[in-house]
């Protein structure tokens, strides 16, 4: 298990004071400039030493992701772009960051910014996070009249500024673009790429979107050093990670663990175990909503890391572990996800729009075994032909649980539409194979 | 309708707050304004979003009025219509529904006696179901104006809605005995840390 002298996020649950002078104590802004002193490009090697991957989802190395930034400055200013977005169901770890840790981001925000040539930060966070943001936003006034941030950052001559930006109520907005034209005050619709951020995002300009915990990880690394980072977890899958455990377990909870940690030894560790036991387990969504469920057998072995979990089939994504056991009604537990991604659906192209709406009322249907069992192949069909052939990834995430589904639990699918022919007399005409 | 018609501009306090929104953005970006201008029009205005709302920040943004209205209609957190003082929304996906959001439904519809999307004839109470709040670890929740209360169940929910009926106020956060997000029964973790 991971040791308490290796966690970055020492004020998680908000046992201590979120404000400056508890986050100093903690060692937040410890030699702040002496790190900026050693320049733009020490910081970014030390981050690409640190193997660090970006915690939104997509899993991309952060230090490549700063070194796309224009090296010299041009005639447009170059923005950082926090993530607090987080609507991803099963994930609620930057809330935690924010609340109880702000200072953390606050930090990461320069640093970051001042190694990508950015002038200024906006954070992105979520409506909903109101409390939140008044605690972000009272943090980020501190640090300006610290002199921490703003004229001349920690005394190192930068100019520096951080706003925020509050959503109001859109999952899509988390997308990187969609994020973008929200900040320019329109509907948050994703852009076609390329263009990527790094070349034209926020009003034009260079850009770099990074997620909370992904930034506010930085100063830690910057202080320790990059093979510090790199030494816990795997190969490519390094470091520590803010893990939520949600569903079936006796205690649910936030927890910032090694990456690579066994599953298993993670929810009986930090969340008292499935409930009824681990042979109570049905399975696991390993990492938000939108990767597709492991069955217990896999639950059993698997590591909690970005290329165990790909091999798997599934994914790390936003490491939120969302816990069922054997009571769960599984086709239910799917269906209601395939209704968020039709209600978060930005409607601007035609496969997401229409399919997310069909694959939902399909669904339900399933849940009572209202239909064929040639419509599992259909909706399966259905379910390719939106994947990859979208704006965004939203498209793809829609289609993941349902394909995750089918894959792991199709014969459950098959008897409650079998059980449903008999009840009503038809089951001469349910095929044989599902009988 | 008498209020569609009044013209609407900010007061003194959502004046000085809509004053450090501008400032936020660069001079000529001022139209990245209008969320946060929407949302101080609509905390005026009593919880929604008036037609007069919308076409002054329109105009005080230099925006088109359809520019405005899009945008209004984009974000769920945006209202159209009146909701009740009181707007309790339910989250009811799939973290939440797996620890009872159910009941908490249940619970909210029984003691408002109100269905879902409806507001009390006094205008006190209106109730939603709303998508993951983003706390799923302190499921199943609910949100009531800026605040969550979390790790309710029928019993807890109707407790607190009762609460809020008489006019109490009840502190937000877990309604377990329970540090935030940590597990039941105290952290695991962090219980070496050096602070001063
Ligand atoms: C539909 C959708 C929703 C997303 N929501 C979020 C979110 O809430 N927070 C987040 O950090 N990334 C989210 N992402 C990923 C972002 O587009 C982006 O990859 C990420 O913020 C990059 O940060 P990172 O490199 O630090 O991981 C979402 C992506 C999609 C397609
Ligand atoms: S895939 Fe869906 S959410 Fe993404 S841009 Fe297209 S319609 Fe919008
Ligand atoms: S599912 Fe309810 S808060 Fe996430």
């Amino acid at each position: 298990m991971l040791q308490d002298k290796d966690r970055i996020f020492t004020n998680l649950y908000g046992a201590h004071s979120p404000f400056l002078e508890g986050a100093k104590s903690r060692g937040d802004w410890d030699g702040t400039k002496a790190i900026m002193d050693k320049g733009r490009d020490w910081i970014i090697d030390e981050m690409k030493a640190s193997n660090l991957r970006g915690r939104g989802g997509a899993g991309f190395p952060a230090g490549i992701k700063w070194s796309f930034m224009p090296k010299e400055p041009g005639e447009k200013p170059g923005y950082l772009v926090v993530n607090a977005d987080e609507g991803e169901p099963g994930t609620c770890k930057d809330r935690d960051i924010i609340r109880h840790d702000p200072h953390k981001l606050v930090e990461g925000c320069l640093l970051a910014g001042f190694a990508m040539g950015a002038v200024a930060a906006y954070i992105y966070i979520r409506g909903e996070f109101y409390r939140e943001y008044e605690t972000l936003q009272a943090a980020i006034d501190e640090a300006y009249e610290a002199g921490l941030i703003g004229e001349n950052a920690c005394g190192s001559g930068y100019k520096y500024d951080i706003f925020v930006h509050r959503g109001m109520g859109a999952y899509i907005c988390g997308e990187e673009t969609a994020l973008i034209e929200s900040l320019e005050g329109k509907k948050g619709q994703p852009r076609l790429k390329p263009p990527f951020p790094a070349a034209c995002g926020l009003y034009g300009c260079p850009t770099t979107v990074n997620n909370v915990e992904t930034i506010a990880v930085a100063p830690t690394i910057l202080r320790k050093g990059g093979s510090w980072f790199a030494g816990m977890g795997r190969e490519n899958n390094t470091g520590t990670k803010v893990f939520c455990i949600s569903g079936h377990v006796n205690n649910p909870c936030n927890v910032e663990e090694e990456m690579g940690i066994p599953l298993k030894e993670l929810i009986e560790k930090h969340a008292g175990g499935v409930r009824g036991g681990w042979d109570n387990l049905l399975g696991i969504i390993p990492g938000g909503s939108s990767v597709p469920i492991l069955t217990k057998a896999t639950c059993d072995t698997v590591l909690m890391d970005f290329d165990s979990l790909k091999a798997e089939g599934s994914g790390l994504g936003t490491a939120a572990v969302i816990v069922m056991d054997k009571s769960t009604d599984i086709v239910k537990a799917i269906a209601r996800l395939s209704k968020f991604y039709m209600h978060e659906s930005c409607g601007q192209c035609t496969p997401c729009r229409e399919g997310t709406g069909w694959m939902s009322r399909v669904m339900d249907r399933l849940v009572d075994g209202e239909a064929n069992i040639e419509e599992i192949d259909l909706l399966l069909e259905v379910t390719k032909q939106i994947e990859g052939h979208t704006i965004c990834a939203l498209g793809d995430a829609a289609a993941w649980p349902i394909q995750g589904l089918m894959k792991n639990f199709r014969p459950e699918v098959e008897r409650r539409i079998v059980a449903r022919k008999l009840e009503q007399g038809e089951g001469a005409s349910a095929s044989p194979e599902a009988a | 309708m008498s209020d569609q018609k009044e013209a609407f501009v900010f007061n003194d306090e959502m004046e000085a707050k809509a004053q450090n929104y501008l400032a936020r953005y660069p001079k000529d970006r001022s139209a990245s304004a209008v969320m946060p201008f929407l949302d101080l029009a609509q905390r005026q205005n009593g919880g929604w979003l008036s037609q007069a709302g919308m076409d002054y920040v329109a105009d005080r943004l230099g925006l088109a009025p359809i520019r405005v209205y899009e945008v209004a209609t984009f974000y769920s957190m945006y209202k159209l219509k009146p909701i009740g003082k009181v707007h309790v929304q339910v989250c009811t996906t799939t973290p939440c529904w797996l620890r009872g959001s159910d009941d908490v439904v249940g619970a909210c519809k029984d003691v408002l006696g109100i269905g879902m999307g409806e507001t009390t004839e006094d205008g006190k109470f209106s109730l939603a179901e709303v998508e993951c709040l983003g706390a799923c670890v302190n499921a199943p929740l609910i949100q009531v104006g800026d605040d969550y209360y979390e790790d309710l169940d029928a019993t807890s929910a109707k407790a607190l809605l009762e609460a809020f009926k008489r006019g109490d106020e009840v502190k937000p956060g877990p309604q377990v005995d329970r540090q935030t997000s940590a597990p039941v029964g105290g952290a695991k973790t962090l219980t070496h840390v050096e602070q001063g």
